[in-house]
């Protein structure tokens, strides 16, 4: 008996009779005798408890998390604090352990939950229709693209270099198989240069704030968007957008984005979850679950999953997606922290980071050695570019405990020396200031060590 | 505007001006005018309007939420092709450890080797699970993975010159395998089943033509029954070129028993969030890791965990994300996947070993028959008959057409009814073959009490609805809500607070 089973000896004994079988061995009778191992797989014996989490602890403690060193590194997720009492509701078996809400008497829970994030994803975004979430941010900009070839039909995509590189390599990674073409309109000051478009295009990709951490003017982009035909799909950061002009304002027809800075775990990348926001001339076309309110045979308010006949299970091959598990318990998280935060809350928040932010680039960029790569307006990312091999600058960063960002030289190999550096409200004015005077060491140290080998 | 009663206000409705849960910390830098930092025409004219509500109230409001779903902690959820299985607390207090929690996805692999050790190691116990030599952890879901199946499959056959058009799925299908087949553009063809249950093998050779992609199975199939013929199958598909590809939702039944790639398989998913533990969450997080032949492995999508030897005498291996791999079908999704999914199964598979998961396929087909053998018993498949009369693997499908024609009730009348006893309905209106199905995944982590419960409430509600079907259409009754209009809300769709 393992210690998730539990049928006895006794219990095999009764059920094999009741069955009408002389063994378990019996039941496996339709696997023809040649595919069925006769050799125990190669995993080793099980463990007990203790062993596996001594174990799973010990490789945790191989990693160097954002409680070790005090961290910089953004690009996509970033390092916020999670309150207390996100963990103390979704780990509540009720929320932690149920299916997929089909049976909505008794999921109403769940079903209520999804309505209200879709409501504080569509305040922020500023468009109409929300769902229930998609898998996390990237391929959440896939998905958009989905939703545009099938509403334009036409064969290509324009997306910004400024659009996450994993955002791009996601939406690419599906467009060949779509025989669609993925064109990169170019940076320029650090912003999307307007790109000149035909009638040619389905979709043009922005993302708000960029890669590079710089504010875009997200309506000229749908405007000459909207001139083209074409629709413009935002992946966006939701916590900026408590300042930034939303998305729906701007013109954008489909906003999506990465969720984890909503109340969700690093996690080394997932799960987190994506968001998926539209007009409502996209409704019927959205991919994944959606929430909506109707009311029961006694008249009482209650929530259903709505529109599934977009959906795999439903309409199969004729399906708006394939999506079928996506991440309800993160949007949960999400929705909890957005409530946490509230209307005033959200907005003292980001403007803590937008100062810290302002305060952290002024300090960088009077680093002999540093500067900005852009002067575009930022919330809490910017890039610098650093005089001096950057990953070895990086390196001797870490050896003081500061991890400084995120090295653009894979991403962004035209940006030479390039650092992007995330300041989220975790990041302490002493903390900042220990990173200035930290990196301006390791610029300093390995231009003295370049010249030396000079 | 439908009134709700005070203890079903949604958030929104709790909130109230001037309330707050968050205070910012210190504002500790010099501070700038708004203006200055960013320009009047990028900012927001009226800000989101999010809850104003204390944090009593947040936690009260969603303890009471919880209150209002059932949940596999709760009850029994003998929902087919679902799997849904105890979820070990166990995992959960690993995956909160900071190392594992708090570790940033750039982080330098050199420094985030206990991860990547453990991605390694998990990909290596998935490999051996379906005995196909090569793993990616990327996909997000189920769906997630047998889109990168197909899209591998795609690369495969455009490396090799060959356009193909069609892909292969049997009519007993999850919905996710045609979907996923139009999204990763190509053309569906439905391939039939036969009287026993299997795939129709003359159907199957019909349209195996050489400009078939691939043919997308799930063995044990949605009828809970294993393809008998799949050696033929596999010889079918693989003589026209085509790949074959293991739907893994019913993995659950065949773990340490058999292997796909045994089976001839090129390319299998797997369900982390059913055979694997992953807790469900209402509709996730999951993980849909792939393992794939040699042939498919030049396609995986990139970055691949990699285990690289260390140079020189005694130095110690590492482990490192590979970029570097030219035919790569490229991302599916950001970063490195859903790690926190992986620490959970990981986990499990470490507490079981290979005698333990074979345990528990062994138990949850002893469990699946059992129960089919149990409800033989109580009457119930009398009006409620098995949909093929053969062994089942680790679930079973019934028709419930008879039950509907003599007792005038509905199969998912009968789901509604179960809902006042306490206990989740089956998977129900599918496979769609079979007609007012309902679809019956035990799982080993249920009791032998607690299937011989299942059983009498099922002959219970039947006998009832033979003296009265009214009782059983019109269910259920103990719910937090009752039936709930569908149609309306597809009618008019309100998907989010109106303010």
């Amino acid at each position: 008996v393992t210690r998730y089973t539990s049928v006895t000896d006794a219990d095999r004994i009764e059920m094999l009779e009741a069955i009408g079988v002389e063994s378990v061995e019996d039941l496996f009778a339709d696997i023809p005798a040649s595919l069925r191992l006769r050799e125990p797989l190669a995993l080793g014996a099980g463990m007990s408890e203790q062993e596996v989490f001594d174990e799973l602890r010990a490789l945790a403690a191989r990693n160097v998390s954002t409680d070790d060193e005090v961290s910089f590194v953004g690009a996509g997720m970033y390092d916020h604090y999670i309150p207390a009492l996100i963990d103390s509701i979704v780990l509540r078996s009720e929320f932690l352990t149920p299916y997929t809400p089909y049976q909505p008497e008794i999921s109403q829970g769940g079903l209520q939950a999804m309505f209200e994030y879709q409501t504080a994803i569509s305040e922020l975004t500023g468009l109409p229709v929300s769902n229930a979430s998609v898998y996390e941010g990237p391929s959440a900009v896939a998905a958009a693209g989905y939703v545009a070839k099938l509403a334009r039909g036409r064969d290509r995509f324009v997306v910004s270099r400024g659009v996450h590189p994993h955002s791009r390599e996601a939406l690419s990674t599906l467009a060949r198989a779509w025989g669609m073409e993925v064109v990169e309109a170019p940076l320029k000051d650090g912003v999307t240069e307007l790109p000149v478009l035909d009638h040619g295009v389905s979709a043009i990709v922005v993302q708000q704030p960029n890669f590079l951490g710089a504010v875009e003017d997200v309506s000229s982009l749908a405007d000459s968007a909207r001139e083209a035909g074409a629709l413009t799909i935002c992946a966006c950061d939701p916590l900026p957008l408590a300042l930034l002009k939303p998305p729906g304002e701007c013109g954008v027809d489909i906003a999506v984005g990465e969720g984890q800075t909503l109340g969700n775990r690093l996690d080394f990348g997932g799960p987190s979850f994506g968001f998926f926001a539209a007009t409502e001339e996209l409704l019927r076309r959205m991919p994944g679950r959606i929430a909506g309110e109707t009311h029961d045979v006694e008249g009482k308010r209650g929530f259903v999953l709505t529109l599934q006949t977009r959906e795999q299970h439903i309409r199969r091959e004729r399906a708006t997606s394939n999506i079928c598990t996506a991440q309800a318990l993160n949007a949960l998280a999400g929705v909890i922290y957005l409530s946490w935060l509230g209307s005033r809350g959200i907005v003292e928040l980001v403007e803590l980071m937008l100062q810290r932010t302002a305060y952290a680039r002024e300090r960088l960029e009077a680093i002999d050695g540093v500067s900005l790569l852009h002067e575009q307006p930022v919330v809490r990312e910017f890039a610098v570019s650093v005089e001096a091999p950057v990953e070895r600058v990086i390196a001797r960063c870490r050896e003081q405990g500061i991890n400084p960002g995120y090295s653009l030289a894979r991403d962004y190999p035209e940006l030479a020396g390039g650092l992007l550096v995330a300041i989220t409200e975790r990041r302490s004015r002493a903390e900042i200031d220990r990173l200035a005077e930290t990196l301006a060491a390791a610029v300093a140290a390995e231009r003295a060590g370049t010249e030396l080998r000079a | 505007m439908i009134r709700a009663a005070d203890d079903e206000l949604t958030i929104f409705e709790r909130s109230k001006q001037g309330r707050r849960a968050f205070v910012p910390p210190s504002l500790d830098v010099p501070e700038q005018p708004l203006d200055k930092l960013l320009a009047p025409n990028l900012q927001r004219s009226d800000p989101a309007r999010l809850p104003e509500v204390s944090e009593p109230e947040i936690v009260r409001h969603y303890n009471r939420l919880s209150k209002r779903n059932f949940d596999l902690d709760t009850g029994f959820y003998p929902l087919g092709s679902c799997t849904m299985k105890h979820n070990p607390r166990l995992h959960e207090r690993i995956a909160a450890l900071p190392g594992h929690a708090k570790l940033h996805p750039l982080q330098d692999p050199r420094r985030a080797q206990g991860a990547l050790e453990l991605m390694w190691r998990l990909q290596a116990a998935l490999a051996e699970i379906a005995g196909l030599p090569h793993v990616s952890l990327q996909p997000s879901a189920g769906s997630h993975g047998e889109l990168a199946g197909v899209l591998l499959t795609r690369a495969f056959h455009e490396h090799r010159g060959e356009h193909r058009t069609k892909v292969l799925t049997p009519d007993t299908a999850h919905g996710t395998n045609p979907a996923t087949v139009t999204m990763a553009g190509y053309e569906v063809v439905k391939i039939g089943t036969d009287e026993r249950g299997n795939v129709d093998l003359d159907d199957l050779r019909a349209h195996a033509t050489d400009d078939v992609a691939c043919l997308m199975l799930t063995n044990p199939s949605t009828l809970g029954l294993f393809e008998t013929g799949i050696e033929e199958i596999a010889r079918i598909v693989h003589s026209v070129g085509a790949t074959l590809y293991y739907d893994g939702a019913n993995l659950n039944a065949i773990m340490g028993i058999c292997r796909p790639g045994d089976m001839g398989f090129d390319i299998v998913h797997f369900n982390l969030h059913k055979s694997f533990t992953q807790p469900h969450g209402g509709g996730g997080p999951g993980a849909g890791p792939i393992a794939v032949s040699e042939r498919i492995e030049p396609y995986l999508p990139r970055p691949q965990v990699i285990r690289v030897q260390g140079s020189g005498n005694g130095s110690e291996p590492y482990y490192d994300l590979d970029y570097d791999r030219p035919k790569s079908i490229g991302r599916l999704r950001g970063f490195q996947g859903n790690y926190g999914v992986f620490v959970r199964s990981y986990a499990y598979i470490r507490s079981l070993g290979a005698a333990g998961l074979r345990e528990v396929s062994e138990v949850a087909v002893l469990n699946a028959n059992y129960l089919l053998a149990r409800l033989r018993r109580e009457g119930v498949l009398e009006l409620l008959p098995a949909a093929y009369e053969r062994l089942c693997m680790h679930e079973f499908v019934l028709s419930g057409a008879p039950m509907k024609h003599e007792l005038q009730i509905r199969t998912l009348d009968l789901a509604k009814r179960l809902l006042d006893f306490g206990v989740h309905p089956p998977t129900v209106y599918f496979p769609l073959i079979v007609d007012e199905a309902l679809l019956i995944e035990p799982t080993e982590t249920e009791t032998k009490e607690t299937l011989d419960r299942f059983a009498e409430i099922v002959a219970e509600i039947m006998r009832e609805a033979r003296e009265d079907p009214e009782v059983a259409r019109d269910a259920p009754y103990t719910t937090p809500v009752r039936r709930l209009d569908e149609a309306a809300a597809a009618r008019r769709p309100v998907v989010r607070q109106r303010f």
